[in-house]
């Protein structure tokens, strides 16, 4: 009740933007982490303009209100986050948040807090308290659909070893005149959180693919005004969504559709050019084109090949890893002689099949997508999973470090009961006396 | 008329009475027989892990476990010094006969203290609180608060095969009507039980087949007064034998005779000590159990076989102990044993020990559901403060579990219960990394003063301490190790090659380099007896700062404080379960009742909840 909490406060992705709630006593201090300005030093009940930053990246451009409690909505400081709407942007933010040291809030606890801290009246105190209750057993339902299966089983078989192991460790500690007992060493340390190391990489590993099935792969198509962008769209989706014309720059929004490539989801994302502009509305455009080439995951450079390359497609193709790109050379029914003899490019135009099944089978290739079978990616599938998984990943490679250093196993068997407690809360499956248990069940002691 | 009454002087009494009369009340100690006051019918050892933090903890908070341990063991040893500095832990052998006789010596000591001999038959209760004690011939003594001590003798059964005897250790008298008055009373009964190994003839034993344990080559002490009692370089050895397979035969070949395995006992055992039928039971698969032989006392012709606990018949028990090798000839002084006895279900106490049913009367040690001399000295300690607190009409002193070992065990009694005899395990502290054994004193030292329960010059000690630890780690911030100066030493003693000058406390931090070596640079003579605590707290700072984090949260919940007369009924939407335990427990903060195992945090958040809307007025 007294960590500080965070989660996304506006419907996800759907709105223009999204706000993310921070509170708790380190709210501010966490978020001053990651924002350009340190909040404790502006002025209280204010809205900050600044970026988030991390890792020396600009995540977003952001509005940052400040409400210093008791005069915020659940009384204790609150700090909340205007960001652009879109999934990758709002959840990289949270993620971020949470890995720099805030707890996931549980459903309706910035009410609960509010209630506590004295914020709502009395009588509302039992529809709090209806609502509290309701909402955490509609949680605790989707908890478990959303876990079942392998990843529980998985959880369940390393959550054993580190029980079996922490059991030996206090067995040792706790009787250490027994010394028949198998003794922890270092090296017996090693061999099991190196094995753990690959246990978590894996599944962070895994973590990925299993976003490709549910998340999809975002697909941005660039490229200069007019260079047949939305037609190719319209092309890919075989249907009218994008409104298409002849006049420049007359796609304003991003406009998402999906198509279904071998099961796994493309989200194809036209956007709005990036020629520099006067026009306001046009600006705005631009910018959030940026920002979408910025978080796709595969970047198709549309160049009208009947134009010839100009300096700004050039640039295009300067600024997008090779990897993330693919080169489509649209309207070869027109006339025009430009070849790319440099780089690997995929011809085609928007009125004929052919190159767009080339470009789809491209794609396909890019990802494996044939690969993939989906029964088999049952693994973490939100963010708070991943970040506990991230968590005990990082608590497994300073155990490694202490080790190396020498340290006690007393010291090191901190970091991987700590472990241990983060995969019970995950899994839900955590009791008293757990390790009791296991520790009498196997060890032979006593007068 | 007395102050205080204690029932039973075993190691729970003797501490209860002896702080209760050092704090200034009139007390009286009633025991059947005043030969066995502060008994070890066990194993001939104080300390041990965890409880060798235990007794530390007595020690700075007034108690005498320690300071009586230190003048009667001849063998003592620093457990786990190479596991890690929250785990490290003292274990004496004490002698069985010096122990008792030193303790009354500082009992007798204390002019308002009386020692009784005689048996308590009842209690007597008005309008639900204790006003004295009916003894066995019927006589009557009053008191304000009755402290209760009594340990296995409640209607104790010795259980030796199929053989059943109404009776306490050593063939004592047991109390036969006690318990059956407290559940008159109200109190819920729980039957538990414990056992202890058979003794054997020191001349009948040839060690010379045997491999020796010998104590630790530097001088130790439990009590933070640092006097040492004991030659080091003439400690007693200790000796460590196996069993076999012709041991195990006549075991399983015996099965059915053994009171356990034969259906004979109904107590609940505890699974930290196994009977060696259990062992071999269990642990089919081990073709060899560790065992240990222990010198009883000086003064006895006995030692103690560790880790054979038995309950067979006596002509089992002497093939059993023969198989052992070096024990061929031995002869057996005291066959093992069962013991079954009463106790209270501990859910029906307060965490200042004072029982829910009847006021004024408190309970403390093996009647509580715990096992071990220390678990039990400390209870006693605690119930006897605070009967003087209550008394007093002071608050009660409840140590949190970060503050503690003691605070652990009191709180997982009254908090979660328990049904088989409760013995302290490090495993058990969430806070071991700041429950150490070296900062005992720091840790309790001003809860002790508050209370008044130490001396004007244990509280200097205390003061000096904290003086000197403070000066010497401005000393380690402020002064640099000077590399050109010390190139040579250091890389002689370390291995290390600095660059540059280095803070001390810089250096510190290096895992390579420890206090000692930085004594062997710079003299730092001056602060030795600080070393462990500061070089613990610079060296693993990160780990503890964690800890502390942890330690915060906790004190929050805790300041939480819920209404006594609370009506757990009329809360919406608790569980059934948790409405249950809550009413059992009745927690008195917030934190305590997260503790209480089936309730789930929901319940935790219903019942703030309805605390805030409540009791808003009062916060």
């Amino acid at each position: 009740m007294t960590d500080t909490i965070c989660a996304i406060c506006t419907a996800l992705g759907t709105g223009a933007i999204s706000i993310i709630r921070v509170s708790g006593e380190e709210s501010f201090s966490i978020v001053s982490k990651i924002f350009s300005k340190d909040l404790t030093k502006l002025a209280d009940h204010t809205i900050n303009y600044g970026f988030i930053k991390y890792e020396n990246e600009i995540i977003d451009e952001v509005l940052v209100a400040i409400m210093k409690g008791p005069k915020s909505y659940t009384c204790e400081d609150v700090v909340e986050i205007n960001c652009h709407g879109g999934i990758a942007t709002t959840n990289k933010i949270l993620e971020i948040l949470l890995t720099e040291g805030c707890r996931l809030a549980t459903p309706g606890e910035f009410t609960k807090r509010a209630y506590l801290n004295g914020r709502l009246n009395l009588s509302q105190a039992q529809a709090v308290n209806d609502l509290l209750t309701a909402k955490s057993d509609a949680a605790r339902k989707v908890f478990m659909n959303g876990l079942q299966g392998v990843l529980t089983k998985k959880i369940r078989e390393i959550r054993q070893v580190l029980v079996d192991l922490i059991s030996n460790i206090e067995v040792n500690i706790d009787f250490p005149e027994y010394e028949d007992n198998l003794v922890i060493t270092n090296e017996i340390l090693e061999k099991h959180l190196n094995s753990l190391k690959e246990e978590f990489t894996s599944l962070l590993e895994d973590a990925k693919t299993t976003n490709l099935v549910k998340e999809g792969i975002n697909v941005c198509l660039v490229g200069k005004p007019n260079s047949g962008k939305s037609s190719l769209l319209n092309a890919l989706l075989n249907e009218e969504k994008a409104i298409v014309s002849n006049i420049e720059g007359t796609t304003r929004d991003i406009v998402e559709g999906s198509i279904n490539l071998n099961g796994i989801s493309l989200n194809i994302i036209d956007t709005a050019g990036i020629r520099e502009t006067e026009n306001e509305i046009e600006k705005i455009g631009v910018e959030k084109s940026k920002k979408a080439i910025d978080m796709a995951d595969l970047i198709i450079i549309v160049i009208d090949k009947s134009k010839g390359i100009t300096s700004e497609d050039q640039e295009l193709i300067d600024k997008v890893p090779e990897e993330k790109r693919i080169i489509f050379m649209n309207k070869d029914d027109l006339d025009g002689e430009l070849i790319l003899s440099d780089y690997k490019v995929i011809t085609g135009n928007t009125q004929n099949i052919e190159g767009i099944r080339v470009l789809k089978q491209e794609i396909i290739n890019r990802f494996n997508l044939d690969q993939i079978n989906s029964k088999d990616v049952t693994y973490l599938n939100n963010i708070n999973q991943i970040n506990v998984i991230k968590k005990c990943l990082d608590l497994t490679v300073n155990a490694l470090t202490n080790l190396e250093n020498n340290a006690f196993v007393d010291m090191i068997e901190i970091d991987i009961r700590t472990i241990w407690e983060l995969l019970g809360e995950l899994i839900g499956e955590q009791y008293d006396e757990e390790l009791l248990d296991n520790l009498f069940k196997n060890f032979c002691l006593g007068k | 008329m007395y102050d205080i009454i204690v029932v039973g002087a075993g190691h729970a009494g003797c501490e209860a009475a002896y702080i209760a009369s050092f704090m200034g009340k009139k007390t009286a100690l009633i025991t059947i027989n005043k030969a066995n006051l502060a008994d070890m019918p066990c194993n001939p050892s104080i300390g041990g892990t965890a409880k060798g933090i235990i007794v530390r903890e007595i020690d700075a908070l007034g108690g005498l476990m320690g300071k009586v341990a230190d003048k009667s063991h001849f063998q003592i040893k620093m457990l786990n010094d190479s596991k890690g500095p929250a785990v490290r832990s003292l274990r004496a052998q004490a002698d069985k006969k010096v122990y008792p006789s030193e303790m009354l010596k500082e009992l007798e000591k204390l002019s308002n203290l009386d020692i009784i001999e005689n048996t308590v038959e009842d209690l007597i209760v008005e309008d639900k609180k204790v006003t004295g004690v009916v003894l066995a011939n019927n006589e009557i003594l009053t008191s304000k608060i009755v402290i209760l001590t009594t340990g296995t003798y409640l209607k104790a059964n010795i259980l030796i095969g199929d053989t059943n005897t109404p009776g306490g250790p050593h063939g004592e008298k047991r109390s036969n009507h006690l318990s059956d008055n407290l559940e008159k009373l109200g109190f819920t009964i729980q039957r538990l039980k414990t056992g202890t190994p058979p003794r054997i003839k020191e001349s009948s034993i040839n060690f010379s087949v045997m491999q020796e344990e010998h104590g630790s080559l530097k001088p130790y002490t439990f009590s933070f007064e640092n006097e040492v009692y004991y030659d080091i370089d003439r400690q007693e050895k200790c000796y460590l034998i196996y069993t076999n397979e012709n041991t195990h035969q006549i075991i399983n070949e015996n099965l059915d005779k053994s009171s356990m395995y034969g259906g004979f006992v109904s107590g609940v055992g505890p699974r930290y000590c196994p009977s060696i039928e259990d062992k071999i039971v269990r642990f089919k698969d081990k073709e060899r159990h560790q065992l240990f032989l222990e010198p009883e006392s000086k003064y006895y012709d006995e030692w103690y076989l560790q880790g054979f606990s038995t309950s067979m018949p006596k002509d089992v028990q002497e093939k059993m102990v023969h198989s052992l090798p070096g024990l061929e000839n031995a002869i057996i002084t005291k066959y093992a044993y069962a013991i079954e006895y009463d106790a209270i279900d501990p859910l029906q106490l307060t965490p200042s020990l004072e029982t829910k049913v009847i006021e004024n009367l408190f309970t403390a040690g093996q009647i509580n559901g715990t096992s071990g001399y220390e678990e039990a000295a400390a209870q006693g300690l605690m119930a006897g403060i605070n009967a003087f607190l209550k008394l007093n009409n002071q608050e009660p002193l409840i140590l949190r579990r970060d503050e503690a070992y003691i605070g652990v065990l009191i709180d997982d009694l009254v908090t979660k219960g328990t049904k088989e005899p409760y013995r302290m395990l490090t495993s058990r502290a969430e806070f071991r990394l700041i429950l150490r054994h070296d900062n005992a004193d720091l840790r309790l030292t001003p809860h002790a003063h508050k209370v008044k329960s130490i001396s004007a010059k244990a509280y200097q000690r205390y003061e000096n301490k904290i003086n000197l630890i403070n000066e010497f780690k401005e000393f380690l911030q402020t002064n640099s190790l000077n590399i050109k100066e010390n190139k040579e030493k250091l890389e002689e003693l370390c291995q290390i090659e600095f660059t540059k000058n280095i803070k001390l406390i810089d250096a510190l931090k290096r895992p390579e380099i420890t206090l000692d070596i930085l004594n062997q640079i710079i003299d730092l003579t001056k602060y030795t007896s600080v070393f462990e605590e500061v070089e613990i707290e610079i060296k693993y700072e990160g780990y503890i700062n964690k800890a502390y984090k942890e330690k915060d949260k906790l004190i929050k919940l805790e300041k939480k404080t819920i209404p006594k007369d609370l009506n757990y009924d009329l809360i919406k939407n608790l569980s059934s379960e948790s409405r249950q335990k809550l009413k059992q427990v009745n927690p008195l903060t917030l934190g305590q009742a997260s503790r209480i195992s089936g309730v789930n945090p929901v319940d935790i958040s219903i019942l703030a909840i309805y605390l805030k809307k409540e009791y808003a007025h009062e916060n």
